[in-house]
């Protein structure tokens, strides 16, 4: 059913919240200041409820369903993790508060800043980034820093494979370095040779995530990490794929110089609906001054009786500040029960089991869909989504029959350098019995693309609304509940 | 422990499809001297434990239900009306992906469109996206919308020293690898010097509005003599100000960015907020982030959908010019339900208590003589105090009598030494307040 906006519901003079008498003395506004217009809906506290609780259940969720969804990790979000991150001492502590009121969350700051180091094979650990797009540019400008400390200026590229996520390039940008994409060779790997032949005294450094977006453990992995080193550039890791890693292999081990996590893929803490995020950063020894901050740092050791003492301090040659404060606390406190909850063994044991499940689906896809690289893969794995003979069937309605049998459609058409390309990644919470319903159902649409192609081409048919405008949505801009008077021409 | 569903057979059988013995053999690739290293980690926890030990490290904090907080500057403690965590809670909302298929995300798109129009209403703009990480974040891009627009010919950034410093700070990190100019907060002292830097090369002039200090500047005219110098005006706002005050469309502004944290978002020690980011519709396909727009379906029924996608990294890779992903989605959820919750009428009135309880606050202090209010009138719920003795000296004193007193300006700006920034919200009642002030008053001389 749709839901009208609520401003349609809006009633000049109704009201929602109440708030409590002025207990002091009033001064008087002032009235050149203020305001004549604020064009805020005005409905009752059930109708607010009543609207928000009808639009969420417009939305597919972790929670309603199985959400395979390659490169994204939606894996189950704890509930205790909810109830810590509201817990008083948490919410209610502000963040500009003196180092003696917030010793508890500067500890557990710490704490997990040392997992975290400990999980990748890392020296140390930035909590402050908010997302991994914000980690990767936190990464780059490092390099950037560290580069120009050594009075190594001529180094103007970074090599970014083709089966990149879109940040890495664009971080590139934003950190005023040239992007230099990398092609992939047949088996999914980067082409070594190509590689090669880039590397020279102007590269500052590559972005590879690993596993790769094709959910694929390059095996020349130690060929590249020694490639980029030997011509004088920086490895960074995306580190969106750590949920095929955790105890699996360290990344800091492999030789990498810095890499991000994201906490809302790898350490269970919700998407909501887009955000928020966290992208803490690991890096080595050699770029640890270069962190940005303020990170916490042990400021005084624990002697006899009295605890140690801990304290935000920005790193010596620090990149600078990412973000107001000290990064996405809540998202900290989430992962930090997340983790103390698994121990080591259940961190491995996550990644074993998200890595288990990617298989288990790929090998029972093999024979009813193409899978380009079809070898062992790591927590996810890519399928083209188009059957030979049928060329009005595309991945994108492969995705949307998907829904009308209760699923959420892969990621489609990522990564850009498989056609087609339905990216799978089940993670490790899904059971082998919601795992073979999604077998059934997608070996049901194999079937159905064959013998009725219409099925597809017209899915959704079972959800609330059909395939969206889209062409219309961005020629007639309409941003607003208000229709604003002097839109542009339409481009 | 672990959320990890399998069991012994199931594990077998799906080992027996894949066509290997053991889990350790689907790691092959990985280079053997690294392969399954040693993980040095605290035991697994119960819930249980888990519990305990995170309840114990809150309450090693000073928090806002054992203390009075009268602290700002960039975060602040406002009421926040029950019903909205309740729906920031719905799984279905809570548990969602990054609205890219939007026949299965009707909801959170309609909501994030939502948001973009109370965010317009509130700005007095035109568009509005889904969100940045923060304030600071959003200030940050709009520094490269400015650039951006300027065709990248105008590279001198002019900023007011009263803006939030940290703000400055994270422009200035965004933008090292770039050839821009940030100039202003170092050598104007005045509205009129930062406009007397005004020239062709300049692509943005940004103010606070109220100001880092609280303080609501007379920006009359200002619009005017920034676009006769072919730049844009950024406003930096904050949003409950801007229920009583006249909006920066009015004023002329080009962008308005700021801090959504005061709209119905936890202090939580700094994040996560959401950084709300505003403009004129001849300046909307330069915004970068998600943006929601209404469409209809195959079927003529009204929808909504991520729209202007071509502008964002995924597509647009290394043209793109920011490269955020993530945003604060379930953020900015949470602050369009607090402003559909205050309403026209509730939001008004937050302004206003904030307005009166600051204001009764600094009539009280300007009878102790040894302090003194230094940001001049007028000013919204914030203003610095010169105290007669180092801040750090008095808030020790104040956590001894259970108040949270202000931030201390100094140690950002040599200027403001002995400078505490005093905040005063709708949650300080009359009694906190005069605590304040008599704990202030005991505090003059040491």
């Amino acid at each position: 059913m749709s839901e009208a906006t609520i401003y349609e519901k809006s009633v000049s003079g109704r009201a929602g919240a109440r708030l409590p008498v002025c207990d002091v003395p009033l001064t008087p506004l002032p009235q050149e200041l203020l305001r004549r217009e604020l064009d805020l809906p005005e409905v009752s506290e059930l109708q607010v409820v009543r609207h928000f609780t009808r639009l969420s259940r417009r939305n597919f969720s972790i929670d309603t369903g199985f959400y395979p969804l390659g490169s994204c990790t939606m894996k189950y979000n704890p509930r205790l993790n909810e109830d810590m991150a509201r817990l008083p001492g948490f919410a209610a502590l502000h963040p500009r508060s003196d180092e003696a009121s917030s010793q508890g969350a500067l500890e557990l700051m710490h704490r997990l800043q040392g997992w975290l180091a400990e999980i990748s094979g890392f020296a140390r650990v930035t909590l402050m980034p908010a997302a991994g797009a914000q980690g990767e540019l936190a990464g780059i400008l490092m390099m950037r820093r560290y580069h120009e400390r050594r009075g190594d200026s001529q180094r103007t590229r970074i090599l970014v494979p083709d089966s990149a996520h879109g940040t890495n390039p664009a971080t590139v940008t934003m950190a005023g370095y040239q992007n230099v994409e990398l092609p992939s060779d047949s088996n999914g790997n980067v082409d070594l040779q190509a590689l090669r032949n880039v590397c020279d005294e102007t590269v500052a450094g590559m972005m590879i995530t690993v596993p790769s977006t094709l959910g694929l453990f390059d095996v020349n992995i130690q060929e590249i990490v020694d490639a980029v080193h030997g011509c004088g550039g920086l490895l960074y890791m995306d580190g969106a794929n750590m949920n095929a890693l955790m105890g699996i292999v360290k990344p800091g081990e492999l030789g990498f110089d810095v890499m991000h996590y994201n906490l809302h893929k790898t350490f269970s803490t919700p998407h909501g609906g887009g955000g928020p995020g966290c992208g803490a950063v690991a890096v080595n020894e050699r770029l640890a001054p270069f962190l940005p901050g303020p990170n916490v740092e042990v400021v005084s050791q624990a002697s006899g009786d009295t605890p140690a003492r801990y304290g935000l301090r920005m790193p010596p040659q620090s990149i600078g500040r990412l973000k107001a404060f000290h990064g996405n606390f809540g998202m900290h406190v989430r992962a930090y029960a997340y983790i103390a909850f698994h121990g080591a063994q259940g961190i491995r044991e996550i990644s074993r089991h998200a890595v288990l499940n990617a298989n288990y689906l790929r090998a029972s896809l093999q024979g009813s869909y193409h899978i380009p690289y079809p070898r062992i893969c790591a927590h996810e794995f890519v399928i083209e989504g188009h059957f030979e003979g049928i060329d009005e069937v595309h991945a994108l309605d492969i995705s949307k029959r998907l829904m009308d049998y209760g699923f959420h459609p892969p990621t489609n058409y990522f990564p850009l350098i498989v056609p087609e390309a339905l990216l799978i990644e089940p993670t490790e919470t899904e059971d082998k019995a919601t795992l073979d319903d999604f077998i059934e159902a997608m070996r049901r649409i194999a079937r159905e693309a064959r013998e009725d192609p219409g099925l597809l081409l017209s899915a959704p048919r079972t959800l609330d609304v059909s395939r969206l405008d889209e062409v219309r949505a961005a020629r007639q801009l309409m941003l607003c509940c208000v229709p604003i008077p002097d839109w542009p021409a339409q481009g | 422990m672990s959320y990890v569903p399998h069991t012994e057979t199931e594990r077998q059988q799906m080992l027996a499809t894949i066509g290997v013995s053991a889990v350790e053999d689907l790691f092959g690739a990985v280079p053997a001297r690294n392969r399954f290293p040693s993980l040095d980690l605290p035991e697994a926890l119960g819930e249980l434990e888990v519990q305990a030990e995170l309840l114990a490290l809150s309450e090693d904090n000073d928090h806002g239900q054992d203390f009075a907080i009268f602290r700002g500057g960039g975060a602040w403690q406002h009421y926040i009306p029950s019903a909205l965590g309740h729906m920031l809670l719905r799984g279905e909302f809570l548990t969602a992906y990054t609205p890219y298929q939007p026949e299965l995300s009707q909801g959170t798109l309609q909501a994030i469109f939502e948001y973009q129009s109370m965010i317009c209403a509130l700005t007095g703009m035109d568009a509005a996206n889904a969100s940045h990480y923060d304030g600071a974040t959003s200030f940050a891009e709009a520094v490269s919308m400015a650039v951006d627009v300027g065709r990248g010919r105008r590279n001198k950034i002019l900023f007011s020293p009263w803006i939030n410093p940290q703000y400055r700070d994270v422009a200035r990190t965004y933008h090292q690898g770039r050839d821009l100019l940030f100039r202003g907060d170092e050598s104007a002292s005045t509205l009129d010097d930062l406009v007397g830097q005004l020239d062709n090369n300049t692509a943005m002039l940004a103010v606070a509005y109220p100001d880092f200090v609280g303080h609501i500047a007379d920006f009359e005219g200002l619009a005017h003599k920034v676009h006769e110098a072919g730049a844009l005006l950024v406003l930096v706002v904050n949003p409950i100000a801007l229920g009583l005050l006249k909006s920066p469309g009015e004023l002329g502004a080009d962008i308005v960015v700021g801090e959504g944290q005061p709209l119905g978002i936890p202090l939580s020690y700094g994040g996560p907020y959401v950084g709300f980011f505003a403009t004129r519709s001849r300046l909307v396909r330069k915004i970068a982030g998600r943006i929601v727009g209404e469409t209809v379906d195959e079927d003529g029924r009204r929808a909504w959908v991520m729209t202007l996608r071509p502008r964002e990294q995924d597509i647009r890779r290394e043209k793109a010019s920011s490269n955020i992903c993530t945003n604060q989605g379930l953020m900015a959820l949470a602050a369009a339900v607090y402003l559909a919750l205050m309403g026209k009428q509730g939001l008004r009135q937050v302004a206003e208590l904030c307005w009166h309880k600051a204001h009764y606050a600094a009539a009280q202090i300007a009878a102790l003589v040894d302090y003194q209010i230094i940001t001049r009138p007028p000013f919204f719920h914030e203003f610095a105090l010169r105290c007669p003795r180092p801040v750090a000296e008095i808030n020790a004193g104040l956590r001894e009598r259970g108040i949270i007193g202000g931030h201390d300006l100094g140690a950002e700006d040599p200027r403001l030494r002995d400078c505490m920034l005093l905040a005063f919200t709708e949650l300080n009642s009359r009694d906190e307040i005069d605590a304040l002030i008599a704990s202030l008053r005991e505090l003059q001389t040491s």
